[in-house]
C-alpha cells in the first residue's frame, strides 16, 4: 500500500484538445495519495476531461501522467492499472445496464475482473449491505432513484477492490439526504480500507469542505490547489463559494454582485396564475406525480426542490399541457389546461430541462424562428432581437450555432427564447443546472427583473439550496409527492434547522422512513476484502470477460420484447410474404383479341390462348385506338390481332400474318410472355399440320431435350426460398448488431470497455455471442417455415446448410458490429447498415439474377459481400443436394469474412476515448 | 388564422430544411442512393438474358456442333466454355454455368441420316431470371442453326401462319429501362419513410418537440412542415435523379410527361412521408424505429411490381398490396414514364395514393401527442 505522503499521480505538461478548443491547457499537477481529493468548478471547465485522462478513459494527447508509479501512455501499463482503478462516469448510472437488476450488474462488473463466482457473491453481498441496496437487490437499475443509482454505481466500481476510485460528479442531481448518506457511504469505506485514494469532480461548493484536497480549475487550467482551509485562507474568502469565484480572472468576474432579491409586492392580483389540484401522473404501474396541489400567485417565483427523477420534471410538463394529467386538474390563469388551447400557450413561457433548441441553427436563427412561430409582428421582430441579445448578453454569439456554446450561455439563449413572446408566466425546469455559480448569478438576476419589475410569474425547479432560497415560497418534492411548501423560512423554522438543506433532510427523514435509515454495516471489522487478495488476472484473453458481456448482451435483449419479437417473428412474418410474393412464375397475362375475321379458323386459333392456364382473357378489342389505349393504360399485357379474311385466306393457301402485341414496360413479363405467344403458335402450326396434311409434321428434325434441373417444375418457390432465407439471415442480424455498439457510446456504458480489463476482441464477440444465437434460431425457424408451409426440402446436406448458416451469420452480425464501430449515432448506424447490406443483398448475391453473369461494379460488390456465397451454400444444399465437399471454397470464403470483419472492427474501435 | 397557419407551417418547414443541410451523414445518404443506387443495378444486375454463363459438351466436334456454338452470341451468353462429359455436375453444382448445352456424337450424322438425334440443353432452374428464356433462346438458336444446315443456304420455306411479335414501349426489353426507374421508385420509398421517421424521433429524443408543443402550434403544423420539407428535398433529388442519371447515364428514354409523374410523385411522398411519421410514433426509440421501418419498405418495395411482376404473386397477396401507395406508384410510374399514358389513365392511382396518405397522416396526428409522453 501506499504511504500517505507518496504521490498518487503526476500530471505533466497535459493539454488535451477538442477540435479548437483546449480542455485542457498545460496542466502540471502533483497529487497526494492516500487521499480523498476534490476536483472543483462548474461544468465544462476540464475536469471530466482530467478525471477520464487519469482513469485511462482518454487517451493522452500531449504530456504525460504517472499513476501508481506506471506511465499511463504505455498500453500494457494501462492495462494492469485497470485492475487497480476504479471509474464511475459522471451523469445517474451512466456505466449502468437499465435492464439489468442491481445484483445483475454488479454481479456483470465482478466477471469483468475475473473474480470467481465465490468471491463475486460475498463481494455483492458485502456491498449490498453496506450501501443498504440489499433490499432490492432484486430491482431494474432503471427503476432506482437517482441516489440509488449512484450507490449502485459505487457498488460497481468497488466490486474489485480497487486502490484508487474515481468519482466524476457522484452527487449531481441527487437529492440532499441521498447525498449526505453517499457521503458517509465513501467515509466509511475509506475507513475500512486504508490507503484507497478517491479522486472526487464536483460542481457542489458546500461538499467540497469534507475533502482532504482540493483542486479548483477553470477555463482548462489549475487555479490553486490545497487543503480547503488553505485555499480559503488563500482568497481571504470564508466560504468554498466565495473563494472560487475570487479566484476567477478579472473579466468572469466582472459585472458579479452579490445578488438581492428585492421582497415582493404583497397584493392579490385576481385569479392565481397556477392552480394544480390533486394533480397525478401514472406510467404503468409507476406513480410519477402523486396527488400534488399548489397554488401560484401572478408575479411570484416559485420553487420545486427534489432530487432527479422526483416528479418535478412531469409536474411542470402536465402544467404545459404536454402530458395528460392521469388524476386531478391544473389550472393556469384560471382555465383548465388544455393542449389544444393555442391562446394560453401564448402566454406562458416554457424551458426544458435538457437543451431543447435547435443545435444545427444559429443564435440568431433560434431566435428568429420563434418570434417568428409565435407571429410577433414584423416590424417589431428586429428591434425584440436585438433587445433580448442585448439584455441576455448574447451579442458575441448572435452568428454561433447554437450546439457548440459553452453551457451558461447556452441556458441564456433558451431563457431568452422562452421570453421572446413576452410571455406572462415561465415554467423552467432545472435551468441552472451545470452553469458556473456566476453564471446561475447572472441568470438569477435576469429572473428577478422579470418576475419584480414585469410582473412574471416563474415557476423553477433546482436540485440547489441557494437558489431554493430565493425563491418567494418553495415546495420540497420527493418520490412524486410533496413533503412541504411554504417560504424559506418558514421551511426552515417548521423543522428548527439551520439550514434549508437540514430542513429538507429532515422532512425527507419523516417521508421516506426505513429506506432512509443509513445502513447498518454489520462488519466494521476488517476491510471489505478482509480475504485473501486474489492475484489480478490480466491474461490477454479472458473467455470469462468475454462470457460476461454475452451474458449481459443476452438478458438485455430477452427484457427487449420489442426487439426480441423483431429478430425472431420478423423473418417468419417476411418470409412468408416475400417466400410467396417474390415469384417469376408468369401467369394470368391479361389478353384481349382484336379479331378482324371472327371466323371458326381465327376461334381455333385463339382457342390456344384462353386455353393456356398462363393467359386471362379480357373482352375483344374494338379497333386499333382502343387496343393502343388499353395497351398503355396497362390493363393489357397482350394483345392479339387476327387479319380480315383470316380463315377464307387460310383455306385459299394464302400467306397470313397474325399480329401480336406485348407490353415491354416489364420486360420480365414481355420476354416470357413472347416465349409463351411463340410456344401457342408453334402448338397451331403443328395442329394445323395435323388436320390439313393428316400426318404427324415434324417441326425440327431434331430433338432439344430441355432439362430444368434442380427445379424440374420451374417453380419460383424452390429457387426463392433458399435465397429469402439468405436475404433475412443477412440483414435482420446486421441491423440488430449494428445499433449494438453505437447504442453503449450513446448510452455511455461503452466507458466499461474503457475503463474495465475488456479487450476490444472479448467486447466484441461477447456482444456478437447471442446475436448470433438468436439468428441461428431464426435460420432453424425458416427452415423449418421451408419444409412445412412451402413444402421445399432439405435435398442435400443438412449439416452443410447449418454450418454454412452459422458462418454466415457471424459474418453478418459480424459486418453489423463493424458498421457500428464507425459511425457515431444510432439512425447513422441504421441508415448504413441498410444501405450497404441491401443492394449487394438482393441485387448482387445470386438472389435473382446469378452472380456469373453480373458485370462491372455489381460483380464486384457481389464477389465482396458475404451473400452471395451463402447463396451458393443455401440454394445447393436446399435445391441442388449438395454437400460440404461441393461447396468448401464458399465456406473458405466465408470464413474469410468473419476474420475481416473482425479485424476491421477491432482497428476501428477504439479502447480510449479520443 | 389559416394565414398564421400557414406561415407557421413554413417556418417549421425551412426550419427542417436547415437541419437537414447540417447533417452530413444524411446528406451523403441522399446523394448516393439517388446516384449509385439507381445506377450500378440498373447497369449491371439485368435481369434480362445478359451475359448467361453457358458452357458447351461437343461430343460431335462437327461443322454443325461449331455452328451451334458459334451462335451462342454476345450480349446474351458469354463466350461458350467447352466441357468434358463428366464435367457437367460439377459445373452447374458450383453455380459457374446457368447452361450446360451437350451435343452428342455423330450428331451431323444422325441428323442427315433423318435418324432424329438428340440435343440435351441442362439448365440452372434456381436461376430465376435466366433460366426461363435463356431455354428460349437456346432452343431458338439451335433450331435456327439446324434448319439453316439442313437446306443449305435454301430459302426458307414459307410457312403457313406467321406470328409477327412487336413489343410496344420497350422494343428490345432491356431491362435497364425498367431497373434504373423502379431502383428509384424504391429508393424514393426507403428515403421518406426513413427521413421523415428519423427527424420526428430526433426532435423526440433531442427535446425539441415538447418545445414547439409548447408553442401556439398544432401537431398537425409540425407534421404537415415535415412532410412538405422532407417531401420537397426527395422530390427535388429523385427530380435530378430521373434527369441525370436515368435519361443521361443510363440513357433510358422517356415516354411520358416528367412533369405529370412529378405531380404524382408529389402525391407519393405526402403519404409515404405521413406513414414514416405514423410508424415514428409507434416505437420509442431509434433502434426500434429502424427494426420497424426496415420491414415495412422491404415489403413495400420488393411486392410492389417493382422486382417482380405482380400479376405473379398469389391473388390474395395482390389485393392486400392493393392497400399499399408503393404499388400504385410503380403502376403509375410505369404507365407514364414506359407507356407515355396521360392522367385519364393514371388519376385512380393518383387519387388511392393520396387517400393512404390522408390515412396514414390521420393515424400519425392521432398518436402524435400520445407518444410524446412516451419518451423517457
Amino acid at each position: 500500500m501506499t504511504e500517505p505522503s507518496a504521490v498518487l499521480a503526476r500530471v505533466t505538461g497535459l493539454t488535451h484538445r477538442y477540435g479548437e478548443s483546449a480542455a485542457i491547457d498545460t496542466i502540471d499537477l502533483e497529487i497526494p495519495a492516500g487521499r480523498m481529493v476534490g476536483f472543483i468548478g462548474p461544468d465544462g471547465v476540464g475536469k471530466s476531461s482530467l478525471l477520464a485522462l487519469l482513469a485511462g478513459i482518454r487517451k493522452i494527447q500531449t504530456g504525460s501522467i504517472t499513476l501508481l508509479g506506471d506511465d499511463l501512455r504505455k498500453a500494457r501499463h494501462r492495462r494492469m492499472l485497470c485492475q487497480r482503478i476504479a471509474y464511475m462516469p459522471q451523469g445517474l448510472g451512466r456505466n449502468l445496464y437499465m435492464t439489468l437488476s442491481v445484483f445483475e450488474n454488479i454481479d456483470f462488473f465482478g466477471r469483468l475482473f475475473g473474480l470467481s463466482r465465490g468471491e463475486r457473491e460475498r463481494h455483492i453481498r458485502e456491498l449490498l449491505e453496506a450501501t443498504g441496496l440489499a433490499p432490492f437487490a432484486n430491482r431494474p437499475a432503471g427503476k432506482l432513484s437517482g441516489g440509488m443509482k449512484q450507490k449502485l454505481g459505487l457498488c460497481c466500481a468497488l466490486i474489485h477492490t480497487p486502490d484508487l476510485l474515481i468519482l466524476d460528479e457522484p452527487t449531481t442531481g441527487v437529492d440532499p439526504l441521498s447525498r449526505q448518506q453517499f457521503w458517509a457511504l465513501i467515509d466509511r469505506l475509506r475507513a475500512r480500507r486504508q490507503g484507497m485514494s478517491v479522486l472526487i469532480a464536483t460542481a457542489y461548493m458546500e461538499e467540497a469542505e469534507r475533502f482532504d484536497w482540493l483542486v479548483a480549475m477553470d477555463d482548462g487550467r489549475i487555479m490553486a490547489t490545497g487543503r480547503p482551509e488553505e485555499v480559503k485562507l488563500h482568497t481571504g474568502t470564508e466560504s468554498l463559494d466565495a473563494a472560487f469565484i475570487q479566484l476567477l480572472p478579472e473579466h468572469k468576474r466582472r459585472g458579479h454582485q452579490l445578488l438581492v432579491v428585492p421582497p415582493r409586492s404583497r397584493q392579490r392580483q385576481g385569479l392565481p396564475a397556477i392552480q394544480a389540484t390533486g394533480l397525478g401522473k401514472r406510467f404503468g404501474d409507476f406513480t410519477a406525480v402523486d396527488d400534488v396541489s399548489f397554488e401560484i400567485e401572478r408575479g411570484e417565483i416559485f420553487g420545486f426542490l427534489g432530487s432527479n427523477g422526483c416528479g418535478k420534471t412531469t409536474t411542470m410538463k402536465m402544467l404545459t399541457g404536454l402530458l395528460p394529467a392521469s388524476s386531478g386538474e391544473a389550472k393556469l390563469f384560471g382555465r383548465l389546461v388544455d393542449p389544444h388551447d393555442l391562446e394560453t400557450r401564448k402566454r406562458v413561457g416554457y424551458m426544458s430541462q435538457s437543451f431543447s433548441l435547435y443545435g444545427e441553427l444559429s443564435v440568431m436563427q433560434n431566435l428568429e424562428l420563434h418570434a417568428r412561430l409565435f407571429h410577433l409582428p414584423r416590424e417589431r421582430i428586429a428591434t425584440r432581437l436585438a433587445g433580448l441579445i442585448e439584455q441576455f448578453g448574447l451579442e458575441d454569439y448572435v452568428e454561433a450555432l447554437s450546439a457548440g456554446l459553452p453551457l451558461g450561455i447556452r441556458q441564456r439563449l433558451s431563457l431568452a427564447v422562452a421570453v421572446v413572446h413576452e410571455p406572462e408566466m415561465l415554467i423552467l425546469d432545472e435551468p441552472t443546472s451545470g452553469v458556473d455559480p456566476v453564471a446561475r448569478d447572472r441568470f438569477w438576476g435576469l429572473l428577478v427583473d422579470l418576475s419584480r419589475n414585469q410582473g412574471v410569474t416563474i415557476f423553477i425547479s433546482t436540485h440547489f439550496m441557494s437558489e431554493a432560497e430565493r425563491c418567494d415560497r418553495i415546495s420540497f418534492m420527493h418520490a412524486g409527492k410533496v413533503l412541504a411548501s411554504d417560504t424559506p423560512r418558514a421551511l426552515i423554522n417548521s423543522r428548527e434547522a439551520g439550514t434549508l438543506e437540514e430542513a429538507f433532510i429532515s422532512y425527507l427523514q419523516a417521508a421516506m422512513g426505513s429506506e432512509a435509515q443509513p445502513a447498518a454495516i454489520p462488519k466494521e471489522t476488517g476491510p471489505v476484502s478482509s480475504a485473501v487478495e486474489q492475484p489480478p488476472r490480466t491474461g490477454a484473453f479472458s473467455l470469462m470477460r468475454l462470457l460476461g458481456y454475452s451474458r449481459r448482451e443476452g438478458m438485455e435483449l430477452l427484457r427487449d420484447p420489442v426487439r426480441l419479437a423483431f429478430a425472431l417473428l420478423g423473418p417468419l412474418i417476411l418470409m412468408i410474404v416475400f417466400g410467396y410474393g417474390i415469384s417469376f412464375d408468369v401467369q394470368n397475362l391479361a389478353y384481349a383479341v382484336l379479331d378482324y375475321d371472327q371466323s371458326a379458323e381465327s376461334r381455333r386459333y385463339l382457342e390456344n390462348f384462353s386455353g393456356s392456364r398462363y393467359f386471362l382473357q379480357r373482352p375483344d378489342i374494338r379497333d386499333h385506338a382502343d387496343m393502343e389505349k388499353r395497351l398503355r393504360s396497362g390493363e393489357l399485357a397482350v394483345a392479339i390481332e387476327i387479319p380480315p379474311d383470316f380463315g377464307r385466306d387460310r383455306r385459299r393457301g394464302r400467306p397470313l400474318q397474325v399480329g401480336v402485341w406485348l407490353d415491354g414496360a416489364v420486360p420480365f413479363r414481355a420476354e416470357t410472355s413472347r416465349g409463351y405467344v411463340q410456344g401457342l403458335h408453334r402448338d397451331y402450326l403443328a395442329d394445323l399440320a395435323r388436320r390439313e396434311q393428316g400426318t404427324e409434321v415434324q417441326v425440327l428434325p431434331v430433338d432439344i431435350e430441355t432439362r430444368f434441373r434442380y427445379n424440374q417444375d420451374f417453380k419460383s418457390a424452390f429457387a426463392m426460398v433458399p435465397g429469402v432465407i439468405m436475404l433475412l439471415l443477412m440483414l435482420i442480424p446486421a441491423m440488430m448488431t449494428a445499433v449494438g455498439v453505437v447504442r453503449e457510446k450513446e448510452l455511455g456504458s461503452i466507458t466499461n470497455l474503457y475503463a474495465t480489463p475488456v479487450t476490444r476482441l472479448e467486447f466484441l464477440l461477447g456482444k456478437q455471442l447471442p446475436y448470433v444465437v438468436i439468428a441461428m434460431f431464426s435460420f432453424l425457424s425458416l427452415v423449418l417455415l421451408a419444409l412445412l408451409l412451402f413444402e421445399v426440402p432439405v435435398k442435400g446436406s443438412f449439416p452443410a446448410l447449418a454450418a454454412g448458416a452459422l458462418l454466415f451469420v457471424i459474418a453478418s452480425t459480424g459486418f453489423g458490429l463493424l458498421v457500428s464501430t464507425f459511425v457515431k449515432t444510432q439512425i447513422a448506424a441504421i441508415f448504413a447498415a441498410a444501405i450497404l447490406s441491401i443492394m449487394p443483398t438482393i441485387n448482387f448475391s445470386g438472389f435473382l439474377s446469378p452472380v456469373s453473369s453480373l458485370t462491372g461494379g455489381g460483380r464486384i460488390a457481389g464477389y465482396g459481400y458475404p451473400s452471395s456465397y451463402f447463396q451458393q451454400i443455401s440454394v445447393g444444399t436446399f435445391t441442388k443436394a449438395l454437400g460440404f465437399a461441393d461447396l468448401l471454397i464458399n465456406y473458405l470464403v466465408l470464413s474469410a469474412f468473419v476474420v475481416v470483419f473482425l479485424l476491421l472492427s477491432l482497428v476501428l474501435l477504439r479502447a480510449q476515448e479520443r | 388564422m389559416l394565414l398564421r397557419r400557414l406561415q407557421n407551417i413554413y417556418r417549421l418547414g425551412v426550419k427542417e430544411i436547415f437541419s437537414l443541410r447540417r447533417d452530413v451523414v444524411m446528406v451523403v445518404l441522399i446523394i448516393f442512393t439517388f446516384t449509385y443506387a439507381v445506377y450500378t443495378p440498373a447497369k449491371h444486375a439485368l435481369t434480362e438474358l445478359r451475359n448467361a454463363a453457358v458452357a458447351v459438351v461437343d461430343e460431335d466436334h462437327s461443322q454443325l456442333s461449331q455452328r451451334i456454338r458459334d451462335a451462342l452470341l454476345e450480349p446474351y451468353f458469354k463466350p461458350p466454355v467447352l466441357l468434358a462429359i463428366d464435367g457437367i455436375d460439377a459445373a452447374m453444382d458450383s453455380g459457374r454455368y446457368t447452361f450446360v448445352i451437350d451435343i452428342p456424337p455423330d450428331f451431323e450424322a444422325d441428323l442427315l441420316a433423318g435418324r432424329q438425334p438428340a440435343v440435351q440443353v441442362n439448365i440452372d432452374a434456381t436461376a430465376m431470371t435466366q433460366a426461363g428464356h435463356g431455354a428460349t433462346y437456346i432452343r431458338r438458336i439451335i433450331a435456327q442453326e439446324v434448319e439453316d444446315s439442313m437446306r443449305g443456304g435454301e430459302a426458307m420455306t414459307q410457312r403457313p401462319v406467321a406470328q409477327v411479335v412487336r413489343v410496344k414501349f420497350n422494343p428490345n426489353v432491356q431491362s435497364k429501362w425498367f431497373l434504373g426507374v423502379m431502383q428509384l421508385v424504391n429508393m424514393i420509398t426507403l428515403l421518406a419513410i426513413m427521413l421523415s421517421g428519423a427527424a420526428l424521433i430526433r426532435e423526440r429524443e433531442h427535446g425539441t418537440i415538447e418545445h414547439l408543443l409548447v408553442m401556439p402550434l398544432t401537431p398537425a403544423e409540425i407534421m404537415i412542415a415535415k412532410v412538405w420539407a422532407n417531401g420537397l428535398v426527395i422530390v427535388i433529388a429523385a427530380t435530378l435523379s430521373l434527369k441525370l442519371v436515368i435519361q443521361g447515364l443510363l440513357d433510358v428514354p422517356i415516354a411520358g410527361s416528367i412533369p405529370l409523374f412529378v405531380a404524382g410523385m408529389v402525391i407519393y411522398l405526402f403519404s409515404v412521408t405521413a406513414l414514416g411519421i405514423f410508424l415514428a410514433t409507434l416505437v420509442r426509440s431509434m433502434p426500434q424505429f429502424g427494426l420497424l421501418a426496415f420491414p415495412v419498405f422491404m415489403v413495400m418495395n420488393l411486392l410492389s411490381g417493382s422486382t417482380t411482376p405482380l400479376d405473379s404473386m398469389p391473388e390474395a397477396l395482390q389485393y392486400a398490396m392493393q392497400l399499399s401507395p408503393s404499388t400504385h406508384f410503380v403502376s403509375f410510374a410505369q404507365a407514364i414514364l414506359y407507356r407515355g399514358a396521360g392522367f385519364e389513365v393514371v388519376w385512380r392511382d393518383f387519387a388511392v395514393i393520396f387517400l393512404s396518405g390522408v390515412v396514414f397522416f390521420s393515424a400519425a396526428l392521432l398518436r402524435f401527442r400520445k407518444t410524446i409522453s412516451a419518451v423517457r
